[in-house]
């Protein structure tokens, strides 16, 4: 059974997480070009390698942010997403 | 019928080899595609057939249709929800309809008749919106009560065990299942005798671009020039559009499928429940073919988790509860290049010469002929054909998207 380090409570069967999509930095709305903005709602770097992503632990509620490699399905890191945004800023 | 079946049966020698083998890449070519799929080899066809381009090479990395031309469950409609999409995909099941003549080749058309279930209020009235567009555009499609469903599948358990218990159906009655594999080897062997050359095993590495143009590809048996780049991978095109420096919405989640031992026949229609996440057909050996959802997480992987048989075979019963002693017989995994609005990203990009044919997700088997004939002659003439027009990448800078998601896939 594939395992995920829950920040919280340790590691948990993977079924019990939900996926949140790409981790990164959103452009001020007010500030930025429609095609800047365009860019960053739709395109993605799709390209296989280590990503942050977020992700949800259900039986605990907990957001965290995972270092994932998208080719080998292999979790690096998990951080609660309180701690990641500690150290990076929200990135909303 | 193809002419060759009567030949067959009259003349015992075999037939001849399907594809010559070029021993090596010319220095140069008109056109160079990447990706030896359905796709790649429609295009080269057209290319050739239609335009009279034959300086075209076709690079596939593994073997003639080794990709999602060979992992998808071979289902042909065109029952969708968008203008765009309708006249798209119709196009393409007319041009599926022909194709065993057109290649002399038996591609195992099959009519089936395809019934999209509703187990809610708001499924049926997406079934009827999709209804009425299709029946605008001239596409056979109707909403049918539960007494129809019945008769066309009495094996149905129409109330799923009692907790979805299905409202009607969308029932579009040119839905066919094909045998992938031939559409692939038609299309090349057309190609293919027209002087189109076909490298397989053959990986593109990087894409050559000069001043905004693109000028060749680099692979792994040396460097090619090229007038004209198309990417035709599915599953691998952000790697491709990496390699000219432009980005897309494209993501890469694995698609999943499974088929049964053989049964006898009894499901001469292709059943769908958006609802359940599940759809099947059987095949002309006897197998159910099986299909669900996208699994949840972007991955660039063709692996097989136990998750996708235990959620699918769950739903699989609420349908059919007879099938409980059916055993499994094999499962696997395609990689499947999604887009936000389920609709594909084709034509011309910022890149002069370069092409994309992608963003095929999990509707890209059905669009074979009709994205091999647009995109031929979007090469050709430099121009977006008009039927591709609305899916240029183009369209998310413009906020104009075809939203396609409620036709598209099971997995919402």
């Amino acid at each position: 059974m594939k395992l995920i380090d829950c920040p919280s409570i340790g590691p948990r069967p993977a079924a019990e997480f939900v996926y949140g999509g790409a981790w990164r930095p959103m452009p001020d709305p007010d500030a930025c070009s429609d095609a800047d903005w365009a860019h960053y709602v739709f395109h993605r770097d799709g390209a296989p390698g280590v990503r942050r992503e977020l992700w949800y632990h259900g039986p605990s509620g907990t957001w965290l942010v995972a270092e994932r490699d998208t080719l080998s399905d292999r979790f690096l890191r998990t951080t609660s997403l309180a701690d990641a945004v500690a150290e990076e800023g929200d990135y909303a | 019928m193809p002419l060759r079946l009567l030949k067959n049966a009259i003349d015992p020698r075999p037939d001849a080899r399907f594809f010559t083998q070029p021993e090596r890449l010319k220095k140069r070519y008109d056109v160079v595609i990447i990706g030896g799929g359905g796709h790649g080899l429609a295009c080269a066809y057209y290319l050739a057939k239609t335009h009279g381009i034959t300086d075209v090479a076709v690079l596939e990395q593994g073997y003639i249709g080794g990709g999602n031309t060979g992992r998808n469950t071979t289902i042909v409609r065109s029952n969708y929800l968008t203008p765009e999409g309708v006249k798209f995909y119709d196009q393409s099941v007319r041009l599926f309809q022909d194709l065993s003549d057109d290649f002399d080749l038996n591609i195992f058309y099959s009519r089936r008749g395809h019934f999209t279930l509703a187990h809610t209020d708001s499924a049926l009235r997406t079934m009827r919106w999709r209804a009425e567009v299709n029946k605008h555009y001239g596409v056979d499609s109707e909403v049918v009560g539960r007494e129809d469903i019945a008769a066309a599948c009495p094996e149905l358990d129409l109330d799923c065990g009692g907790h979805l218990p299905i409202q009607g159906a969308l029932y579009h009655a040119p839905g066919a299942v094909v045998r992938h594999d031939a559409v692939a080897w038609g299309y090349g062997r057309g190609a293919d005798r027209r002087g189109v050359e076909i490298h397989q095993k053959t990986r593109v590495t990087g894409i050559r671009v000069d001043g905004g143009r693109v000028t060749g590809v680099e692979t792994d048996r040396g460097a090619v020039e090229a007038g004209a780049v198309v990417s035709m991978v599915a599953g691998s095109t952000p790697r491709i559009t990496g390699m000219v420096g432009i980005t897309t919405p494209i993501v890469i989640h694995p698609l999943q499928a499974c088929v049964t031992e053989p049964l006898k026949p009894w499901l001469d229609t292709i059943i769908v429940s958006a609802s359940l996440h599940v759809y099947v057909s059987q095949s002309s050996r006897g197998e159910l073919v099986m299909g669900a959802s996208l699994d949840p997480a972007e991955l660039h992987s063709t692996r097989s988790t136990l998750d996708f048989t235990e959620e699918l075979t769950d739903h699989m019963l609420d349908l059919f509860p007879f099938l409980g002693q059916t055993r499994l017989m094999r499962q696997w995994g395609g990689m499947a290049d999604m887009t936000p609005d389920f609709a594909p990203i084709m034509g011309t990009t910022p890149v002069a010469g370069f092409y994309l044919d992608s963003g095929w997700g999990t509707w890209g088997f059905k669009a074979t002929p009709v994205s091999g004939m647009t995109m031929a002659a979007t090469v050709a003439s430099g121009r977006d054909h008009e039927l591709i027009e609305p899916f240029n990448l183009s369209r998310f800078e413009r906020f104009a998207l075809v939203g396609e998601r409620g036709a598209a896939s099971v997995g919402h």
